[in-house]
């Protein structure tokens, strides 16, 4: 079947024998964006969290058939090197990642929150951000996701505590 | 005298050897009594099948009365902290949409139907008797403000009522258990129920 999606504001019309394919999959194996992550498959880590229409997603629990005609945000769309959203500038900033994988994933959740809540208290993050991240950077990610709604806002830089 | 004390010791344990080989396990004549839901009243019959489905955990699960969705078979608390929130349905930027779609992924196992979210804290069934459901399912006042009408047509038609019986397979593919009654049943003993004049049986 021929779905239209747009990802990363760019229009995609695609090919796909199953439209229960995973989003995850015709991001990473068919647009070829390889910045979202296959953790869990079971909606449970959040490597794979996009923006779907503005809200996150669990794209590998979320059959592309859903997306036609919705506006798809990976983490390159998200931002770049060289004019990276503020939240990957606070995850740059506080040097939160380890290995690096998860956090994409936590990204977007983190840019999904800040759209909702501009200035998150801890407890929102608790609830908001239920990723998971195996080498467990949960205390620099809660400090990057404050710096970046500073970032976002008029609010003072908070200081970092990285030693 | 220590001849015959010993003798009658002998004489003792030896009877004793003979009653145990011979009656060594205690046997019973008591056998349960079976509940016969046929046996019941008509009206009562329908209130016992509609209870059965809307006391199963596929229904149960998202009515809690401490805000927190249930999981699995065994009813635990949803993985990750998720909670129904302010409004039943997530939090802020977590909601149930970030996982649950409009219908079941075979893919990853999460479940999903139309509407996925927990009922509203007005309707926690979670700890009640079998009457005290039907009680607050009854009154306007908790349930939304259906009358007996609104309540049939919820019960037999809305899609995330009725996944309870295409509950899909969870994350590790097994087919998730569904309610014990089936789905043709349990629409006939609600609408004959009602029909009936929606009779809680005393407890």
């Amino acid at each position: 079947m021929t779905l239209a999606l747009t990802v990363n504001s760019t229009s995609h019309t695609i090919e796909i024998a199953d439209e229960n394919t995973p989003l995850l999959w015709v991001i990473r194996d068919m647009l070829e964006l390889k910045g979202t992550k296959f953790g869990c498959g079971k909606a449970a880590c959040g490597a794979c969290t996009v923006h779907v229409d503005g809200e996150a997603v669990r794209s590998c629990s979320y059959a592309v058939k859903f997306a036609e005609g919705k506006q798809i945000t990976t983490i390159e769309g998200l931002g770049d090197e060289k004019n990276p959203h503020p939240v990957q500038q606070a995850w740059i900033e506080e040097v939160v990642p380890q290995c690096g994988y998860c956090q994409p994933g936590f990204m977007m959740a983190t840019a999904a929150l800040l759209e909702k809540v501009s200035s998150p208290t801890d407890d929102d993050i608790d609830k908001n951000i239920i990723n998971v991240c195996r080498c467990a950077t949960y205390y620099r990610m809660r400090k990057a996701i404050h710096r970046a709604a500073a970032l976002m806002s008029s609010l003072p830089l908070p200081e970092s505590q990285n030693t | 005298m220590n001849v015959k004390i010993a003798l009658i010791f002998s004489l003792l344990l030896f009877a004793g050897l003979i009653v145990g080989f011979t009656d060594s396990v205690a046997t019973s004549e008591y056998t349960a009594v079976v509940y016969n839901q046929s046996d019941s009243p008509l009206p009562n019959r329908n209130f016992d099948k509609m209870m059965d489905v809307l006391t199963h955990q596929r229904c149960m699960n998202c009515h809690p009365n401490d805000n927190i969705p249930k999981q699995g078979d065994e009813s635990h608390p949803h993985n990750f902290g998720v909670a129904g929130g302010e409004n039943d349905h997530g939090f802020q930027a977590i909601k149930c949409t970030t996982c649950h779609q409009p219908e079941n992924n075979a893919y990853s196992g999460v479940p999903g139907a139309p509407h996925w979210g927990l009922a509203p804290a007005s309707m926690a069934w979670e700890g009640l008797s079998r009457a005290e459901i039907a009680e607050s399912m009854l009154n306007m006042k908790t349930n939304g403000g259906k009358d007996h009408k609104a309540l049939v047509k919820h019960m037999t038609e809305d899609e995330l009522v009725l996944w309870a019986w295409q509950p899909g397979v969870d994350a590790s593919g097994k087919l998730r258990e569904v309610p014990p009654v089936s789905e043709a049943e349990f629409k006939t003993a609600v609408k004959q129920w009602f029909a009936n004049g929606a009779v809680i049986p005393s407890e």
